[in-house]
């Protein structure tokens, strides 16, 4: 390639380059791998200075303290629970207004896509705080439904965006298609625009799971009893040893690996304007 | 707002001649959209809209319901309130500026034809699934006074006991500490978006410019960086918000000793059961985000002729 030739001319060399891809990945990953290997070494080993950096004695004996310390256990289904319904509550409302954005040209479109565009402009983890008072009211205070809809608040415009970007990758052609084969408009949404937009709608699922199971502010404000994990080990902070502290940390960025790497095709999607 | 109706005109543009049948579906597909939408303009009303106006209202009540200026004072002649805002925005001026820098070498660097940038992009955006709690935790066992830090410290014969990176006593060190665990975890985000706007801008910009004897910096600040300005717009504006709502990454590094805007609103909350005072720093917080987004849509303001469009 001319334009390679000419880069490596002009400006940083190839090795360069690699340096500084290296250096940069290193940066990612020490750290955890340093949280590995704290999670998975025994307390008598933590507690001892200086700490081995390679894993002397593997053991899952931090880990399992702290899964056994009272509320962690319940919390972890907790998180589950709310990003589950994190993740239903805002594909049912979202999923048809990004439908509704790829595929109809509508007086008012702009002016929603610029809602959409200005609730991002918000901290609405923030409007936990008001919102206790209505939650309270309407006695919806620390449950973990109460949770959930603020993660939807949050999760919602970016489900839209990427729904719409989905949605528009799927030729209209096909259903139109289907349409004349004699599908009602419905049929021709769930036999044949549906299945060709799953695995987005489900790299859109994932991410609002992992949004959910991560975000603390919210979640450690609208509840006293029923806290989700990373408001657990939020709240427990302060009183609780280095081990429970680091295995908090490992468990709360395990599924973080994990998604990540299924959804890493549809990164792109989810953030700037919707273009058609 | 959207307009719960159909577009009236659109239907009787129709031919006269049209079958009852057919314009009936026309107005069926018109409104389709809408009840498409309905769910979550209804929703966002509740859940954004409405606690917005919420926040307004308990900022400036008392306890009793009353209006009053109590909560915002109170904010105001805390000890902690003049430390908080500093800090904050200090936090965010420090941490913005060196995401974007990083990020765009990130995002360069994935454009540049290297072997294997699939596995680097999927590295570098790992962090785009850490919450700031867990980063706070990760780094903490990095920074804490007998962590990873020190051990290698220790190891290479520099200090015995190690550096207290965390102590009330080394504020400097406090701060960078979370910075540095601020910028591990929130560049991703930054490089994803940037990274999505650098792959629209067309190549033969850069090529042109190339053939005109332009130098690969040359090309990177007249050409790349204008054509970025949408995306930087986006990003700077996320990552801002982002940062005026830090909270538990300084939370699981420095307890309450590096006390920041959010955390104050959940102590007022939580600890002092205070929710007015709460929601005066709530909406603080939300005045500070809307004023810096302005800021950001004036300063990088995109012209549709720069867009390449023209």
């Amino acid at each position: 390639m001319a334009t390679v030739a000419l880069a490596q001319r002009r400006g940083p060399t190839r090795w360069h380059l690699y340096a500084s891809a290296i250096l940069i990945s290193l940066f990612i990953l020490i750290p955890i791998y340093l949280i590995a290997v704290a999670a998975f070494t025994p307390r008598s080993v933590l507690n001892g200075f200086p700490k081995p950096i390679v894993p002397v004695a593997i053991s899952t004996d931090t880990m399992q303290a702290f899964l056994a310390t009272r509320g962690v256990g319940q919390s972890v289904i907790n998180s589950l629970i709310v990003g589950a319904l994190t993740l239903v509550l805002s594909l049912l409302l979202g999923a048809p207004a990004g439908y509704a954005l790829a595929r109809f040209s509508f007086r008012g479109r702009d002016s929603f896509q610029l809602l959409i565009l200005i609730t991002r402009a918000f901290p609405i983890v923030i409007l936990a705080v008001p919102l206790t008072v209505t939650f309270i009211d309407w006695g919806l205070y620390d449950t973990l439904l109460a949770v959930a809809l603020v993660h939807t608040a949050l999760a919602l415009p970016t489900t839209v965006l990427i729904t719409a970007s989905i949605f528009i990758s799927v030729p209209v052609d096909l259903e139109e298609a289907a349409l004349t084969l004699g599908c009602t408009p419905v049929g021709a949404f769930t036999r044949v625009a549906m299945p060709l937009a799953l695995p987005g709608l489900a790299a859109a699922c994932i991410f609002t799971f992992v949004l959910s199971w991560n975000e603390v502010f919210a979640a450690v404000i609208l509840t006293v009893s029923n806290r989700t994990l990373p408001a657990q080990v939020l709240s427990s902070l302060g009183d609780s040893p280095l081990p429970f502290r680091f295995a908090g940390g490992f468990a709360l960025i395990l599924p973080a690996l994990i998604f990540i790497f299924f959804i890493r095709r549809y990164l792109f999607n989810m953030w700037g304007r919707v273009v058609r | 707002m959207v307009m719960p109706t159909a577009p009236t005109e659109q239907v009787a543009a129709q031919p006269p001649a049209a079958p009852v049948a057919r314009r009936a579906r026309r107005r069926q597909r018109n409104t389709v959209p809408y009840l498409l939408l309905a769910p979550t303009v209804l929703f966002l009303a509740v859940f954004f809209a409405w606690p917005m106006v919420q926040a307004l209202i308990l900022a400036f009540q008392d306890s009793s319901g009353q209006w009053s200026l109590a909560p915002v004072e109170r904010m105001v002649n805390d000890l902690r309130f003049t430390e908080s805002v500093r800090n904050t925005l200090v936090f965010a001026a420090v941490v913005i500026p060196l995401q974007t820098v990083l990020a765009l070498a990130m995002a360069l660097l994935l454009m540049s034809n290297l072997r294997g940038a699939g596995a680097f992009l999927y590295l570098w955006a790992i962090p785009l699934g850490i919450s700031d709690l867990a980063s706070g935790v990760v780094w903490l066992s990095i920074f804490t006074d007998r962590g990873y830090i020190n051990s290698v410290l220790n190891a290479l014969g520099l200090s015995d006991s190690g550096y207290p990176f965390l102590s009330y006593e080394n504020p400097l060190s406090l701060f960078v500490c979370a910075a540095i665990a601020e910028v591990w975890r929130a560049t991703s985000i930054v490089m994803v978006v940037l990274l999505s706007g650098l792959q629209v801008i067309p190549k033969d910009y850069g090529e042109a410019a190339e053939v005109f004897g332009a130098t690969a910096w040359q090309r990177f600040t007249k050409v790349t960086l204008p054509l970025l300005r949408p995306s930087l717009q986006v990003a700077l504006i996320l990552r801002t918000i982002l940062a005026f709502q830090v909270f538990a990454v300084v939370i699981a590094l420095a307890g309450r000793q590096l006390p920041v805007l959010a955390e104050e609103a959940y102590q007022f909350y939580y600890t002092i059961r205070s929710p007015n005072t709460a929601a005066a720093y709530a909406l603080l917080i939300m005045v500070l985000s809307l004023g810096f987004t302005v800021v950001y849509l004036r300063l990088l303001r995109v012209r549709d002729a720069e867009l390449g469009r023209g």
